[in-house]
């Protein structure tokens, strides 16, 4: 059993009255590829955003790679070692897509940063668009460009918030062929295309309601009758 | 490579203007230059890290006032000059440890009330500071390094060698990984704090350098022009800046020279023209903001001139 780079034990967080994500327990194992579903408004993005430090929590403790990160702010926790990538592709519209890899890239200070940030785009296949002013990019290349910039930070932990959404079919292809291809990185994915979580999770949270429903590998959720009521069931009975 | 060369020409291209100018144009570019310095100081808050400062003039009178009370009790050039720099330096870091902690429209009335305490402050002390009137500086006491500040020659020199210094070091700072991360606080401070960068750390380094070259302007002017006073701590002197900017291109190098020197010559020729000039610098403005919002050289990188630095 390998070692658990994050434990979040009783994390809670309302927004006056609505209690976004209440008492949660998340264990992340290194190396693991770790998928996080639930329904709208299930406490997804709210919880990733207390892992993250982009929201602080009300209650609850986070302990990464051994430490307590519960008070520390976002930058600090990102300096070491858990990434983000937005769900609302947030890029810097008005630079270049080689200032986007490089704002990520200069963060671990490479001796060439040219020839890293060149790696960097290489590596989602942006290759030949450095000098592309990243805003006018189609959508897909913009959720790679997000994708990269996140990769760039060579994070222990990567929390990608829907990094599927909106891609066409063989963009989403070429994606789970990324992420598997990843050694060493634990993955937190949130994600609603149920396809991609089979394709790369080896463990799921299922929230609802701010709670944890289930938690298992995709063999136990599936077979999970609560899961498939909650949100299974309604989305994908057809599988 | 290009970048520096541009520069370098446009320092040439400076220092052949104030060989041949005929005096009173010779004059005036001195004093733009000395702008120019403050101006490029306040680009790098306003033009490359997004911080629109109201308080500006703080930071120039600052430098002004702390070098000119030195001086008027016999401190030497060589030393004040630095002073007056520390001044800026301090009274940027100190402001901006508070103002920082607002964003936007809160950012701009904060900054403005700090320097509008200052500037009330030295009136108080008027006694002291000379207050609205203010003190000259003797020709005596303007000697620096051997030369004679009270000549119109020396004067140039030592405001084109400011001005040089001033503009390559923001070229070599906005080219690297600072200046970098200074525009990525503009264009989005959420996403770069997800990057692992500390917003707060990068706008106040950058604050307290715009603050630097203010204090620098600020010494260098009553250095160079023989007076210093608590006028210069207007609100005017922290619109001035802005204004250079805009008209020049914020964000772009040589933009706060460009727009220094193109209001002070278009006010020159519109006051030759009429009693009424600041309505035709109001039209100018306004046509600037409806046809080319980035500034001159703004509008120019973007038509085009991308490697523009």
């Amino acid at each position: 059993m390998a070692a658990v780079i994050l434990q979040a034990t009783g994390l809670s967080r309302a927004f006056g009255g609505l209690r976004a994500v209440e008492a949660v327990d998340l264990n992340l194992t290194a190396g693991e590829i770790h998928a996080l579903i639930g329904p709208n408004g299930a406490g997804k993005t709210t919880l990733v955003s207390l892992l993250s430090g982009r929201l602080s929590p009300d209650a609850g403790r986070i302990i990464f790679a051994g430490e307590d990160i519960t008070r520390l702010p976002a930058h600090t926790r990102v300096a070491r070692g858990i990434a983000y990538t937005f769900q609302i592709t947030s890029i810097y519209g008005g630079l270049s897509v080689f200032d986007n890899l490089a704002l990520a890239v200069q963060r671990h200070r490479p001796r060439d940063l040219r020839q890293a940030v060149q790696a960097a785009a290489d590596r989602v296949g942006l290759g030949s668009y450095l000098q592309a002013e990243a805003g006018l990019l189609s959508y897909g290349h913009q959720r790679l460009l997000e994708l990269g910039m996140g990769l760039a930070l060579h994070p222990r932990l990567l929390i990608l918030d829907e990094p599927t959404q909106g891609l066409a079919a063989g963009e989403i292809g070429d994606f789970i062929n990324l992420i598997r291809g990843l050694q060493g990185t634990t993955i937190l994915l949130i994600e609603h295309n149920m396809e991609v979580v089979m394709a790369l999770a080896q463990r799921i949270t299922v929230l609802n309601m701010g709670q944890v429903l289930a938690a298992g590998t995709p063999a136990e959720i599936r077979a999970n009758a609560a899961v498939q009521a909650a949100y299974l069931g309604v989305e994908h009975v057809a599988d | 490579m290009k970048a520096l060369g541009l520069h370098l020409g446009v320092l040439l291209t400076l220092a052949l203007a104030g060989l041949l100018l005929p005096d009173y144009h010779q004059g005036m570019l001195t004093r733009v230059l000395v702008m120019a310095v403050f101006a490029t100081g306040y680009n790098l808050a306003f033009g490359y890290t997004g911080l629109l400062s109201l308080g500006h003039a703080l930071h120039f009178s600052a430098g002004m006032m702390a070098a000119g009370l030195a001086m008027r009790d016999g401190m030497a050039p060589e030393a004040a000059l630095p002073l007056g720099a520390l001044a800026g330096t301090v009274s940027a870091a100190l402001t901006g440890i508070l103002a920082l902690r607002t964003k936007g429209v809160s950012f701009m009335i904060v900054t403005l009330m700090f320097a509008q305490a200052f500037y009330l402050t030295l009136l108080y002390f008027g006694a002291f500071t000379g207050g609205d009137e203010g003190f000259p500086l003797p020709g005596s006491a303007r000697q620096m390094f051997g030369l004679d500040l009270t000549q119109p020659g020396p004067r140039f020199t030592v405001a084109l060698l400011l001005f040089g210094i001033a503009l390559l070091v923001q070229a070599a700072l906005v080219r690297g990984r600072f200046g970098r991360s200074m525009v990525a606080i503009r264009e989005n401070e959420e996403r770069s704090r997800m990057l692992g960068y500390n917003p707060f750390t990068i706008k106040l380094t950058a604050l307290t350098l715009s603050g630097l070259y203010a204090g620098v302007a600020g010494a260098a002017y009553g250095l160079l022009f023989g007076y210093v006073g608590a006028g210069f701590g207007t609100t005017q002197y922290s619109i001035l800046p802005m204004l250079y900017v805009l008209l020049g291109g914020a964000g772009t190098t040589l933009g706060p020279l460009l727009g220094a020197g193109l209001m002070a010559w278009l006010i020159d020729a519109a006051s030759s023209l009429t009693e009424a000039s600041l309505a035709i610098i109001g039209a100018v403005l306004i046509a600037l903001v409806v046809f080319a919002p980035k500034g001159i050289l703004g509008t120019i990188r973007e038509r085009g001139a991308k490697w523009l630095p």
